[in-house]
């Protein structure tokens, strides 16, 4: 079975200034398979971050390739590439900054629907099934991202990335900028999204344990690196690098 | 144990709409009546009478007469608009050209960027008013080369800023969003970018109102704007400012005006400012 | 009472609108207490009351923060200025944007020992290099000829941590002062902010979201929600036995890591 998402020797390299350059990525592997939950733990700068953007194909790779159904993505643009973001979402990390301030919810989350043929009618009850799958009421529809609260605008953004019925969402630290009590609450919507619809996750994060329960399978991410791979339960019991090591002695 | 202190706050009201309301209708008004100024006038603006030349403001005419004994009043009246309306054209110009400019520069990145925005850079560097001066020279006087010429030193401002904005909201979540969600770049500038990046351009623009108005009266002053007879602020001031020791109203009624036209116009970017900026918003 | 510090029926208001209500709590010597709150619940504006900044539209509208026999309110900012730094230390998330960026870091403890009345370089120099020994740091001589941009934002917090325990406050407040940071320098800080208590017997006021730094930090604590005190008391015995439903919420939804 073709994995959904694929990644081969991935590479990043950002230039710092004429004679220096940052190696953010290096030479990554992994894959997702369908209906996985496989989260990426790391601390800033240890270019999760940066995988996501280039599985998300909105920063060029410098090296590698990247798989989506079998369907070599590193190079494609324009409508070719438009096409294959059906099947592959992101939902960020700042709920009030992943809307347009100037359109209303119920807008930001149809987009994706007019862009691919639906009418308008259409798109809008399905825009509106789509918020009460996600929990919300559909009076939000009407309603701008500065009007709601952290949670509500965070759901939308989930909505809006099921919008196209991907088969894969990119969560970039989606409930870090949450308060505790809405982070529990996002993480049950989606773990009961990812069981009615089958969903694969690849879930970005730097709390690791945040994913302990959450995830299938662990990647620990440091200097570009993938470091440790395996489940959870491996990873957290029995670490075998001494980054792991510190990184769960350093949990509070 | 001693009572629990108690100290009073002065609540401040947000008069912004009150403001904004304000400023904007006194705009209106000053556009309404550069519109309708032909009719507005109490005396033919060019009919001359010499015999009543140079008199002080009386109760016939309030802003007394020049030299040519032609009605003050009626002249800055006529004059507003001229001036009010080539600024306007003016600064609409730019502010749609200079935008387009900036925004088709950062859509297509690579060397095109690079190029034009070296060549806005150049414009830039060139003290304004003598290139102004240079091609007015050379295309010649009259209010719409004066037009030209500050139109041609005064886009790059705008294509820089739109470019930096248009820049600065690409990389915010909610434009790689409604890229993911299959918006084609023409939809993505029309439907995002472009209200999102209009405030900050807006808020200029209205600030260049005043700007422009005292440059294109400088042109005309210089004698590159509006030629006499035909009314202009500023060349109704360069007309007659041999006269200011000894009949200062003449020089002082233009003058006055364009003051007062300028402040509007700067007190309502400001307010409109304000009013943009999201914080003060409930 | 042997307070260092005591918030007395504190309500704090914004143009009229109250953010704090009817807030009462007092800090011992060498104590620390932890303020948990989730975002609005005005637990910034607790410490922000005390300093004196809460900006022109804020106002403590009631009630009085005493710091040895003086309200903090009612103080003239001159004299408030007097006491933050030299008696009440105060940390925020990220210490890097207190620092001026284009001056080092000694030129700019230096200034702030001038500011509170040292005129001797020499001794200044010994006492922040015998500091700056006592919580560990490897190269402080590098770090005060740095640029704060050029430490890294772990060092950049554990430097302000040893800047604001130049003075030898009495009590440090501390807004969030690991939340921007990564999990291993996160630790880092606590340790240094708990070694700042042994060393010198300072009572720290620690705002933060999170439960977990309170857990290891706090002797105290204090649940705050929407301008509320949920709950008050002793922080192993809150964090084991909560008492209000908030509570028991907000400590149910933090995730505990397994091993």
């Amino acid at each position: 079975m073709v994995p959904v998402l694929q990644v081969e020797h991935l590479r990043k390299v950002f230039p710092v200034d004429d004679r220096r350059t940052l190696l953010a990525v290096d030479d990554v592997s992994f894959s997702v398979a369908a209906g996985e939950k496989v989260a990426i733990i790391g601390e800033s700068g240890s270019g999760k971050t940066t995988i996501a953007r280039m599985v998300a194909r909105l920063t060029d790779v410098t090296a590698g390739r990247i798989f989506l159904q079998g369907t070599d993505i590193t190079q494609l643009t324009g409508r070719k590439l438009r096409e294959h973001y059906r099947h592959m979402q992101l939902v960020f990390q700042s709920p009030a900054d992943s809307f347009d301030p100037r359109c209303t919810l119920g807008d930001g989350i149809a987009e994706g629907l007019r862009n691919f043929g639906w009418q308008k009618q259409a798109a809008w009850q399905e825009m509106e099934r789509l918020l009460m799958l996600c929990g919300l009421e559909v009076e939000i529809a009407q309603r701008y991202p500065h009007e709601v609260s952290g949670g509500q605008c965070q759901r939308a953004a989930i909505a809006r990335a099921l919008a196209l019925r991907p088969k894969l969402l990119l969560l970039d630290e989606a409930t870090s900028a949450l308060d505790v009590t809405v982070q529990a609450d996002i993480l049950a919507l989606l773990a009961r999204l990812q069981r009615e619809l089958s969903l694969a996750y690849l879930f970005i994060c730097h709390d690791i344990a945040l994913v302990q329960d959450f995830c299938d399978r662990v990647l620990v991410m440091h200097e570009g690196r993938i470091v440790e791979e395996g489940t959870p339960d491996e990873v957290i019991g029995a670490p075998q690098q001494t980054y792991t090591q510190r990184l769960i002695d350093s949990v509070l | 144990m001693s009572e629990v202190t108690v100290r009073v706050q002065v609540v401040r009201r947000d008069h912004l709409r009150r403001r904004l309301l304000f400023f904007g209708g006194l705009a209106g008004v000053l556009i309404l009546a550069a519109f309708f100024s032909s009719s507005l006038c109490p005396y033919d603006p060019y009919e001359q009478n010499l015999a009543i030349a140079k008199a002080a403001p009386s109760a016939e005419h309030w802003l007394g007469t020049d030299r040519y004994g032609r009605d003050m009043l009626s002249r800055v009246i006529a004059g507003s608009f001229t001036s009010i309306f080539s600024t306007l054209l003016l600064v609409g110009f730019i502010t749609v050209f200079g935008s387009l400019i900036g925004i088709f520069c950062a859509w297509s990145g690579k060397w095109i960027d690079t190029l034009i925005m070296r060549l806005a850079d150049m414009f830039l560097a060139f003290p304004g008013l003598v290139f102004a001066l240079a091609v007015a020279a050379v295309l010649g006087g009259g209010v719409h080369n004066a037009i030209f010429a500050l139109a041609a030193i005064s886009w790059p401002k705008y294509a820089r800023l739109a470019r930096s904005q248009m820049l600065a909201q690409q990389e915010l979540p909610y434009m790689q969003a409604a890229k993911m969600a299959g918006c084609t770049p023409l939809r993505l500038i029309c439907r995002h970018v472009v209200p999102n990046i209009a405030g900050p351009l807006l808020v200029t623009a209205m600030l260049d109102i005043g700007t422009m108005m005292m440059e294109l009266a400088g042109l005309s002053f210089l004698g590159l704007g509006a030629k006499p007879p035909i009314p202009e602020w500023g060349s109704m001031m360069s007309d007659t400012r041999n006269l200011l020791a000894t009949q200062p109203w003449v020089t002082l009624a233009p003058g006055f005006a364009i003051f007062l036209s300028v402040m509007i116009f700067n007190l309502l970017g400001d307010t409109v400012r304000d009013w943009l900026d999201p914080k003060n918003r409930r | 009472m042997n307070e260092i510090i005591r918030y007395d029926h504190v309500d704090v208001s914004y143009n009229g609108k109250c953010v704090l209500h009817d807030i009462s709590f007092g800090v011992q010597p060498g104590e620390i207490l932890g303020i948990a709150g989730e975002s609005g619940s005005g637990k910034s504006t607790l410490l922000r009351a005390a300093m004196g900044l809460l900006g022109k539209d804020g106002l403590v509208t009631r009630g009085d923060i005493w710091y040895q026999g003086k309200s903090l309110p009612d103080l003239v900012p001159q004299e408030l200025r007097r006491l933050c730094g030299a008696d009440i230390g105060m940390i925020f998330q990220s210490a890097g944007s207190s620092f001026c960026a284009i001056r080092t870091v000694r030129a700019q403890l230096w200034e702030m020992m001038q500011a509170h009345g040292m005129t001797d370089a020499q001794l200044f120099e010994e006492q922040v290099q015998e500091l700056f020994a006592r919580f560990g740091f490897r190269e402080p001589r590098r770090i005060l000829e740095s640029y704060p941009f050029e430490l890294s934002g772990g060092m950049q917090q554990r430097v302000g941590v040893a800047a604001a325990m130049l003075l030898r406050p009495k009590v440090l407040l501390a807004d969030e002062p690991t939340s921007a940071l990564d999990v291993t320098v996160q630790k880092q800080v606590i340790e240094e902010m708990l070694l700042a208590r042994e060393l010198f017997g300072t009572a720290i006021m620690l705002v933060t979201h999170n439960i977990g730094v309170i857990r290891v930090m706090a002797d105290k604590m204090l649940v705050l929600r929407a301008g509320e005190a949920v709950e008050y008391g002793s922080a192993s015995e809150l964090m084991l036995r909560p008492q209000a439903k908030y509570t028991q919420r907000l400590l149910a939804a933090v995730p505990q890591l397994r091993r």
